[in-house]
């Protein structure tokens, strides 16, 4: 099975599930050099979830804050809180990329759909968790 | 450099540009570059190693040839000794030294051969899983890339130009006011439906104790007594 033709498959089964609290996943598929899978929470649409494939994994990946968002004086301060918590966050885990720091989960490519849409919900979770938790770092 | 670093490299450089381009496109080429490269050297390496092994197997059929005509002389000279013929067996002797020392020389030859194709099966190995690895990295680093791209896109519908608004704390006060919205709404719709069965009134008339609401357990007591002492 082609890596769109999977990603499709899996918006088609995310595409209105529905979280305990009653919201409502919607997943569109951007394609591009590596096709990516859009999924929103309902409520939550500021941050969306990005779903990609690639040969050794599927890739979960939300955007948090920017450099530019740290208070300043507080940057060791948060780096330190986020590396504390990886651990004892479930399934997801913090990082980098350039000045945009990410949160993200990932799955081997054999996981079934099932695997995908807990990631993306636990994922989501995470999000507002970590965000709450160093907000007192953060503008 | 090691690969990791390199894309590390890559990634970070963008960083210090205050800009759209999270992945230094140009390092990413060079990257691609140096796995074509990689593969190429590679597929020398396997090259290299078919010629080794069939010079070496070549050896090989050269050392047992060498063993064969050994042991063939033995016997020649053994029998030439049965015959008594002193002088044949001292040439075939000689012939035999002659032979001992070519063998020699071959199995030397084919230790070396040996080593050297064992090295470079690792060699082979190693460098197939160094492209291997290059290759998920870098699959990695253009996942972000996307995604980056996938995520400028879709903020810039959520909330225009204006920037400000794009904070995660700003975003997560707005999530959360939503939710607070959401499950208003849900006692709302529950308070309605309780209405609705009555439940309203009901209450009311508990408050203002027309309806007890729920048996006592005293009440229940004396009516127990008053059936016993009845």
């Amino acid at each position: 099975m082609s890596k769109q033709q999977t990603l499709n498959e899996l918006a088609a089964a995310i595409n209105g599930t529905q979280t305990e609290e009653g919201s409502v996943f919607t997943a569109e598929l951007i394609s591009g050099e590596v096709d990516v899978l859009q999924v929103v929470v309902e409520d939550r649409e500021e941050f969306p979830i990005y779903v990609t494939l690639d040969d050794s994994q599927i890739l979960c990946v939300t955007h948090l804050w920017k450099e530019s968002e740290v208070k300043q004086g507080q940057r060791e301060s948060l780096l330190d809180a986020l590396l504390t918590m990886n651990v004892p966050m479930p399934l997801s885990s913090f990082s980098k990329v350039g000045d945009q720091y990410i949160i993200f989960g990932a799955l081997a490519s054999s996981s079934n759909i099932g695997d995908v849409s807990y990631e993306i919900e636990v994922l989501s979770d995470n999000t507002l968790e970590a965000i709450e938790a160093v907000a007192e770092f953060l503008n | 450099m090691s690969i990791l670093k390199q894309l590390w490299t890559a990634v970070k450089g963008a960083s210090t540009e205050a800009g759209e381009a999270i992945v230094d496109s140009q390092a990413i080429r060079i990257l691609e570059q140096e796995m074509r490269d990689a593969k190429k050297h590679l597929n020398q390496a396997k090259e290299n190693l078919t010629s080794v092994m069939a010079e070496k197997m070549g050896i090989e059929r050269k050392v047992k040839t060498l063993r064969r005509e050994i042991e063939e002389h033995e016997g020649y000279a053994v029998s030439a000794l049965d015959n008594g013929n002193e002088g044949l067996a001292l040439e075939i002797a000689e012939k035999i030294a002659e032979l001992s020392n070519e063998l020699e020389v071959q199995e030397e030859l084919l230790a070396s051969y040996t080593g050297n194709v064992s090295n470079l099966k690792k060699t082979i190995k190693g460098t197939e899983r160094n492209i291997a690895s290059m290759d998920r990295e870098l699959s990695v680093v253009k996942t972000t890339e996307s995604v980056q791209k996938a995520s400028a896109a879709a903020a810039a519908k959520f909330s225009g130009t204006n920037s400000s608004l794009r904070s995660a704390t700003d975003s997560l006060s707005r999530i959360k006011a939503k939710q607070q919205k959401r499950s208003d709404q849900m006692s709302a719709a529950m308070e309605l439906q309780n209405e609705g069965e009555g439940g309203d009134l009901k209450a009311k008339m508990k408050a203002a104790g027309i309806v007890t609401g729920s048996a006592s357990s005293n009440d229940i007591l004396a009516k127990l007594r008053a059936k016993r002492g009845g």
